[in-house]
């Protein structure tokens, strides 16, 4: 079967649980888990057909006789649509068999119909955004992308917490859902003239050649509004409010892959139907990255909220994979096809690499608050205890987010430092040097990432419990939830061990998009080596470095458990300080004091302490209160000035509203008067 | 690709990291006490220490999960394995295209994750402290050192370490500037990465001045002893790095046992001429603030930055 029959038939196998619904008040456990296997299955099925469609690199398009008359709907699978279409099947799947224990627990008393129904139709319409071969059908998919998420954000409505949060992104998500229309606008009046609507499908924006004028203005109105939807900083704001009030998994979906969607666009208009690109395209496209993935990680850094603190990282993650697409814009324009190849191999492999552990991050998250029900980590501590899969599960995906090697984070940001290292190539002093300070930025990003994981980790899972609830009443999650999470940490773990194969698998894609390939040389070794430019410039070896660690860790493990080996359980020793209670140990705001100390400027930080009362001695108060409030700069600096310009404009504006009829009538008068002069 | 002589060379090389690395220390430790007017135990006394440890039973704190078990063994194995990659005595190494010299950098970013997390395990206040201090410090240190060792890879176009002391010490010999602003950075890089004065002391059991000692206090017996071994093996592999990029004449180019005995040789002096430096170092510098190593390693940053430029604008 062709792959792309197989993703239709996925698309309509996924709503299942739309028609199933008519069961959900009677029989509310078999409904749950028919739903979500059904949702599985298809997901499945859009993977394999994504897989296929890249390894054999299809191009099928269909006309659908749907839409508005003369304006049917155009699909088509190509190797890019195919890779994206894996990438959120793939973690759909994973998401779904993780979502049948969640739901049980989570919608106790709740309407699961509201629930499956858009989550279905999310999915739908990732599937459609990728397969979509129009601007209409498009817009019409990525709006139900976004609106069936923001339902699904709103899911706890009773909570005005989230009502809020929902509401931001709704309005962050149409902004740029606007910017794309007219980008799509711009781009199809250069295709076909403004009068008719032939120019709307892809494959006539495609064909088209553009002026330098209109497509910049094209492309910097497609990037603002796909950054909006990524979560591009400035425009992140919406990102750390949305995601933590959102059941998990569904931020799982979000942050995996619904992000991914506007890389997807972004992709897909610059190299696909712009195609000629000035270098400074790819430099304001780097610098942003490099922005969001820096302030990302550090805002990250101030969480205590483990949920708002993934949301941060999925900035910072964003910013990786704009690296490397703003790089291989760069070289592109220098006309270094197989450098460009290098960069958008590494930004697509950190794409699905950022799918796979964010989501698995956040189903750990959601496991975890569905058996503390808290999301708050200083409340936590000592999990590992009481969660062990879950916690495994969890490092997993930690040390996959740290880039640390042989998992699958570090293998992208490896590709991401060759393509950064090939600056020289470009023979200009100038973008030459700062290229490789972009590196520098990288690296400090990398290393802040690990601290920060070293914190959400062991205030988490590590030490002793830290609340107030009775720690016996946690429990393991349920078995659905640990397939889900563990197989998504199979996923972290192989991609790290063979990105030969998978860089072969992919190569097609930007042989298509930017007319160089990389799998000649970055497999000339077999799969055990990827050398992604020349055997001497760089190689990495996932799978012996793996085997390596191994051999030596079991080799010492022998060598040292031969003879007696005795252990004696004793408590903590801490310098022979006795006594010590829970809230003495390091917290995740006192883990992270030095970096807010020390990149303190970039936030907005209140901290005061005062002495609770009854103050004996004022040297010498018996309790502290302490108070910390960070907030994210860009509020004060961009989003309250923008609020407030429109409020007062929308005040000058009202004055235009009399409630006379009288004033109602000169206006329509003035307004005629004022066309036919000028229109006469 | 693998023939048997190089595979003996990696052998050898490994079991030379695992022995000459506590006697490394122990020169260090001597010089230092010499230096500063004290008595000294001699150059075996680490090999005496980790006997020691060896021999003794584990005190596990309570409170202790299979992370803390586990982060010796993956210390001491990730420390092995970078030992194995990276050109000690010979550049011709069946293990060293498994790594460049980023995969180096986050390899020893595993060391030091897996060592936090240990230090927040028993959930006391220092281990924490020593983590959050650690992690801190790597962040600041990382870049410079990424950015020094980016300097020194420009001159061989390549990050692979095996090409780059290749091309150094086998190529025809020129005078870089760069590489003298690279080599200052990686120095001071050097001294936090290895916790050594003016960023950690390793002698210290100060409360509040520990970093490295803070995140490994609850360790005993068989566990210390993987770890300080580990230190001593990571002092090691730091310091033969620094000769590697920017002192390898001397290095044996293939299988060649008379050549590999000289590298052999060559790198045991010119370790003995970097611990009498380092000694110097740690001597004449006291430790610094905490909050004092921003300066100081954003100084690291800039002179790498330099060399950088350097290297666009003369050579």
């Amino acid at each position: 079967m062709a792959p792309f029959d197989i993703a239709v038939i996925s698309v309509f196998l996924i709503f299942t649980p739309v028609i199933l619904v008519p069961l959900a008040a009677r029989f509310r456990t078999p409904y749950i888990y028919l739903s979500f296997t059904a949702a599985a299955f298809s997901s499945l099925l859009a993977a394999s057909a994504g897989v296929l469609a890249v390894r054999r690199g299809v191009n099928t398009s269909a006309i659908v006789a749907m839409g508005l008359p003369d304006l049917p709907f155009h699909l088509r699978l190509d190797p890019l649509a195919g890779f994206f279409l894996c990438v959120i099947g793939l973690l759909a799947f994973f998401v779904s068999i993780y979502s049948v224990g969640y739901v049980k627990g989570f919608a106790a008393n709740r309407s699961i119909t509201r629930f499956t129904i858009f989550y279905s139709l999310f999915i739908t319409g990732m599937f459609l955004v990728v397969l979509a071969d129009d601007a209409f059908f498009f817009l019409v998919a990525w709006e139900l992308m976004a609106v069936s998420s923001y339902f699904l954000v709103m899911y706890e409505d009773e909570k005005a917490e989230n009502r809020r949060a929902s509401y931001l992104y709704l309005v962050i998500a149409h902004v740029g859902a606007i910017a794309i229309l007219l980008s799509f606008g711009v781009m199809a009046g250069q295709a076909h003239g403004y009068e008719g609507f032939q120019g709307y499908t892809f494959a006539a924006m495609r064909a088209t050649t553009y002026p330098p004028g209109w497509a910049t203005a094209a492309f910097f109105l497609s990037f603002f509004g796909f950054a909006a939807k990524a979560g591009v900083i400035p425009l992140h704001v919406w990102l750390p409010e949305a995601h933590p009030v959102a059941p998990s998994n569904v931020s799982a979906l979000m942050s995996g892959v619904m992000l991914k969607a506007s890389i997807y666009g972004i992709i897909r208009i610059t190299f696909d139907f712009l195609k000629v690109l000035p270098w400074w395209w790819g430099g304001i496209v780097l610098a942003l990255g490099l922005l969001s993935a820096v302030l990302g990680v550090l805002y990250a850094l101030m969480q205590h909220d483990l949920k708002r603190l993934l949301a941060y990282h999925s900035v910072e993650n964003i910013g990786i994979i704009l690296i490397g697409v703003g790089l291989a814009m760069l070289f592109t324009s220098f006309n270094f096809p197989v450098l460009a190849a290098l960069a958008l191999i590494a930004a697509l492999y950190h794409t699905l690499n950022h799918a796979m552990f964010k989501g698995l991050l956040f189903m750990g998250a959601g496991a975890v608050l569905h058996a503390t029900h808290e999301r708050n980590m200083e409340e936590m501590g000592g999990l590992i205890h009481k969660m062990p899969w879950t916690a495994v599960f969890f490092l997993v995906g930690c040390v996959s987010i740290a880039a640390l090697p042989p998992f699958n984070g570090f293998v992208s940001e490896w590709l991401t430092f060759q393509a950064f290292l090939m600056s020289p190539a470009l023979h200009r002093p100038i973008l030459s040097l700062l290229i490789p300070l972009g590196a520098a930025l990288l690296a400090l990003t990398g290393a802040l990432a690990a601290a920060c994981f070293v914190k959400a980790f062991g205030v988490t899972f590590l030490g002793h419990w830290r609340g107030h609830n009775p720690v016996h009443r946690i429990s393991e999650v349920g078995w659905s939830m640990r397939l889900g999470m563990g197989l998504a940490a199979v996923a972290c773990f192989v991609l790290g061990i063979f990105p030969t194969i998978i860089i072969t698998w992919m190569d097609i894609i930007p042989q298509r998009l930017v007319g160089g390939r990389i799998a000649a040389t970055a497999g000339r070794f077999g799969w055990m080596w990827l050398t992604p430019y020349a055997h001497e410039r760089a190689s990495y070896s996932g799978f012996n470095v793996f085997i390596g660690i191994l051999a030596v860790v079991f080799l010492a493990y022998l060598l040292l458990h031969i003879g007696k080996t005795a252990v004696r359980r004793v408590p903590a020793w801490d310098c022979g300080f006795a006594q010590t209670t829970s809230r003495m140990q390091y917290n995740a705001t006192s883990f992270a004091m030095p970096i807010r100390r020390i990149f303190g400027f970039l936030f907005h930080i209140r901290e005061e302490d005062e002495a609770v009362p009854p103050v004996r001695h004022p040297a010498y108060p018996e309790r502290l209160r302490y108070r910390l409030r960070v907030r994210d700069r860009f509020w004060n600096w961009l989003y309250e000035p923008l609020g407030e310009a429109a409020f007062f404009i929308a005040r000058r504006v009202g004055n235009l509203q009399q409630g006379r009829i009288q004033v109602y009538l000169i206006y329509s008068f003035v307004t005629i008067i004022v066309l036919l002069a000028f229109l006469g | 690709m693998i023939d048997i002589s190089s595979f003996i060379t990696e052998v050898i090389q490994v079991l030379l990291l695992l022995l000459a690395a506590p006697l490394f220390t122990g020169w260090v430790k001597t010089v230092k006490c010499r230096m500063q007017g004290r008595t000294y135990a001699g150059i075996f006394q680490p090999y005496r220490e980790l006997r020691k440890l060896f021999a003794k039973e584990v005190v596990l704190a309570e409170n202790a999960s299979w992370i803390f078990c586990f982060t010796p063994y993956l210390v001491f194995g990730v420390t092995v394995l970078i030992g194995g990659i990276i050109p000690l005595i010979s550049v011709d190494l069946p293990l060293a295209d498994t790594a460049d010299v980023i995969a180096l950098a986050m390899l020893f970013a595993m060391v030091r994750f897996f060592t936090a997390l240990a230090g927040m395990d028993t959930g006391t206040a220092f281990g924490g402290m020593g983590s959050s201090r650690e992690m801190t410090i790597a962040s600041l240190a990382e870049p410079a050192l990424l950015m020094a060792v980016f300097t020194a890879s420009l001159a061989a176009n390549s990050t692979s370490l095996a090409h780059m002391v290749q091309v150094m010490a086998h190529g025809p010999f020129m005078l870089r500037p760069s590489l003298a602003f690279a080599l200052l950075a990686f120095i001071m890089v050097f001294l936090a990465e290895t916790g050594r004065v003016p960023v950690d002391n390793p002698a210290t059991h100060l409360e509040l001045t520990m970093i490295h000692e803070a995140m490994i206090l609850e360790y005993s017996g068989r566990h210390l002893a993987l770890i300080e071994w580990a230190g001593m093996m990571k002092l090691f592999i730091f310091m033969s790095l620094g000769i590697a990029i920017f002192c390898p004449w001397g290095i044996a180019a293939a299988d060649d046992p008379g050549g590999m005995l000289i590298g052999g040789l060559s790198l045991a002096g010119k370790l003995a001429g970097a611990g009498a430096l380092l000694v110097l170092i740690e001597t004449g510098l006291a430790k610094m603030r905490l909050f004092r190593l921003t300066e100081y390693l954003g100084s690291a940053f800039l002179l790498a930055t330099l060399g950088m430029l350097s290297f666009f604008i003369l050579e």
